[in-house]
């Protein structure tokens, strides 16, 4: 065999070897988090440990809701706040907006996409904390520090917004112009075409986006737990300071390596939000392999 | 005038009175670091490490930060990008439609939305188990994981548009395909591996959470793999948590530092991508 033939051979083999390396780190990770986790888990029962509330490391009791409750809170009102105008945007982008006004707009977009998370955080507690101490508060009749759920959400609502807007536009720009066509010669005004044929086909790739979205959401950690307030309770309204997992984990993690059973209920709370992201992720991508292979050209 | 008018005109005002308001909220990110950061801007930030009581008000910079943050991003993009480029080689050429390459993509696509903190739990946890300290090398490590799915994938993606003409004429006058792949693919898609390798920089510079317990913090510049390395974002993250006024304004201007660092990587990106296009044949 000669050497050129030799160099290709050991290249494909190099490429396939790093393909399989990439392609393990998923389940290498949630193996080890699995195997940290069991500690916890052959002493408690999930039950326990994801629906009582009873947050006392030192006694051994490690009740995960108010975590879970604040994660789950925090991120759905992120995406109450973030998924209608985000949704309109990417209307306006793809169906109505001028080829210039897109031309700026999307560029920027993405630009802002790459904002550090901690940026986000320190943009919360310069603007958004104050203007819900000071104004929201006070108009609701209520007194908070204003490191609260909902400025927590409201920090994730801007962050996440990006990875909305440039998926479900780009999932709307597929939908064929022939259908869109067909509906405006049917004497359908533009709005009803986009509410009748191009959302409706577009509808599961917005849905992935959405999912997208609150995939990011849901494991956010540093911009979250920098406006949140982090108070180990189960919180009873919006102006209430929240404790998410994420935030959980990076203030206790590492010191905790004294105490074996908080260490792995710290990794069980690891494995729980990697495990979650890997549901949303999944699902998304197979909403959008459905609609782009509706649409497959060909 | 009629109802389908009205009802499409009130749309159109709700569509753009959501652009402007979700643009608003991104673009006021920006204005009120960069108003805040501006000020409490001094020279001795960017050129000074901390000094004694640094944390209390006294003087010094985030020299150790900066340089930090330096290291561990270039040390992940470089372990990166020795990993990616033939994934995404191998993925693009011999596995564009099999069942690894689906399989692998969507391994990938789920590694791309894992949160930034698993990846420091994680490597903290295979740290413990190699009994090292946090470092500069753990950093490196678990920052590379979260560059790896962006830069292979955006890689792959701009590997899928090289037009099989250009690869086929190569195989035609007899190179082999590893041949191929270095010397046509990657310089035809060179703008596109420029982009994902900035990008993949960007967001590997800006992470906070992967690097909190596997780079640490110090406020010496390493000098070592092993040494534990501050970096900007938790710089950002620590002094805003100080109660002393002083030492939250060094924080705005370490957000104000890391938001110019981010954005102009993001421009330049831009502008290497239209520069390297110059090889591309059309």
């Amino acid at each position: 065999m000669n050497t050129r033939r030799l160099k290709d051979l050991l290249a494909s083999k190099l490429m396939f070897s790093t393909v399989i390396l990439s392609m393990l780190i998923v389940f290498v990770m949630a193996l080890a988090l699995l195997q940290r986790s069991m500690l916890i888990l052959r002493t408690q029962s999930l039950g326990e440990l994801f629906l009582s509330s009873s947050w006392h490391p030192w006694q051994g009791e490690f009740g995960f809701y108010p975590f879970i409750v604040g994660t789950l809170w925090t991120t759905a009102l992120a995406m109450v706040f973030s998924v209608p105008p985000s949704l309109l945007m990417s209307i306006y982008l793809s169906e109505y907006a001028p080829n210039k006004v897109r031309g700026i707009v999307k560029p920027m977009i993405d630009l802002l996409a790459g904002i550090p998370s901690v940026v986000f955080g320190l943009w919360g507690v310069l603007l958004v904390v104050p203007f819900i101490r000071d104004y929201v508060a006070v108009a609701a009749g209520v007194t908070t520090t204003g490191y609260a759920m909902i400025t927590g959400a409201i920090v994730l609502s801007i962050m996440v917004s990006p990875i909305i807007i440039s998926v479900s536009e780009e999932v709307i720009r597929t939908v064929p112009r022939e259908a869109r066509e067909a509906s405006i010669a049917l004497g359908a005004t533009k709005w009803q075409t986009v509410k009748h044929v191009t959302m409706r086909s577009a509808f599961p790739g917005v849905v992935a986006a959405v999912i997208l979205g609150f995939g990011r959401a849901f494991g956010e950690t540093m911009a979250v737990l920098m406006v949140v307030g982090n108070v180990p309770q189960v919180p009873s309204s919006l102006f209430d300071p929240a404790y998410p997992l994420p935030a959980l984990i990076a203030n206790n993690y590492g010191e905790m390596m004294s105490i074996p059973l908080y260490d792995s209920a710290l990794m069980l709370a690891a494995l729980f939000l990697l495990l979650v992201v890997l549901l949303f992720s999944v699902a998304a991508a197979a909403l959008l392999v459905g609609v782009k292979r509706r649409y497959a050209i060909g | 005038m009629d109802k389908r008018k009205l009802e499409e005109n009130f749309f159109i005002g709700m569509m753009i009175a959501s652009t402007l308001l979700v643009l608003g909220g991104l673009m006021s990110v920006l204005i009120v670091v960069l108003l805040r950061g501006a000020p409490a801007l001094s020279i001795s930030m960017l050129t000074q490490t901390p000094k004694g009581g640094y944390y209390l008000g006294k003087e010094g910079g985030v020299l150790n930060a900066i340089v930090g943050s330096i290291y561990l991003a270039c040390g992940a993009t470089a372990i990166a990008l020795v990993i990616s480029l033939p994934t995404a080689l191998y993925l693009s050429e011999h596995a564009r439609k099999s069942k690894l390459g689906s399989f692998a993509r969507q391994s990938l696509d789920v590694l791309w939305s894992v949160p930034s903190i698993i990846y420091g739990v994680f490597g903290f946890t295979i740290m413990v188990y190699l009994g090292m300290r946090a470092s500069l090398l753990g950093g490196i490590v678990a920052l590379a994981l979260l560059e790896l799915p962006i830069m292979t994938r955006v890689m792959d993606e701009v590997m899928k548009m090289v037009p099989s003409k250009t690869k086929e004429a190569s195989y035609a006058l007899g190179a082999t395909k590893a041949e191929t792949a270095l010397n046509v693919i990657c310089r035809q898609a060179l703008p596109g591996i420029v982009m994902a390798v900035l990008l993949a920089f960007g967001r590997a510079i800006g992470d906070a959470a992967s690097v909190l317990f596997t780079a640490g913090y110090t406020d010496y510049i390493p000098r070592s793999l092993f040494d534990p390395a501050a970096s900007l974002p938790l710089a950002v993250f620590f002094q805003l948590g100080t109660p002393f006024p002083e030492v939250q304004q060094r924080a705005y201007a370490s957000g104000f530092i890391l938001l110019v660092i981010v954005l102009s990587l993001s421009v330049a990106s831009r502008f290497l991508a239209k520069r390297s296009a110059r090889y591309v044949i059309r």
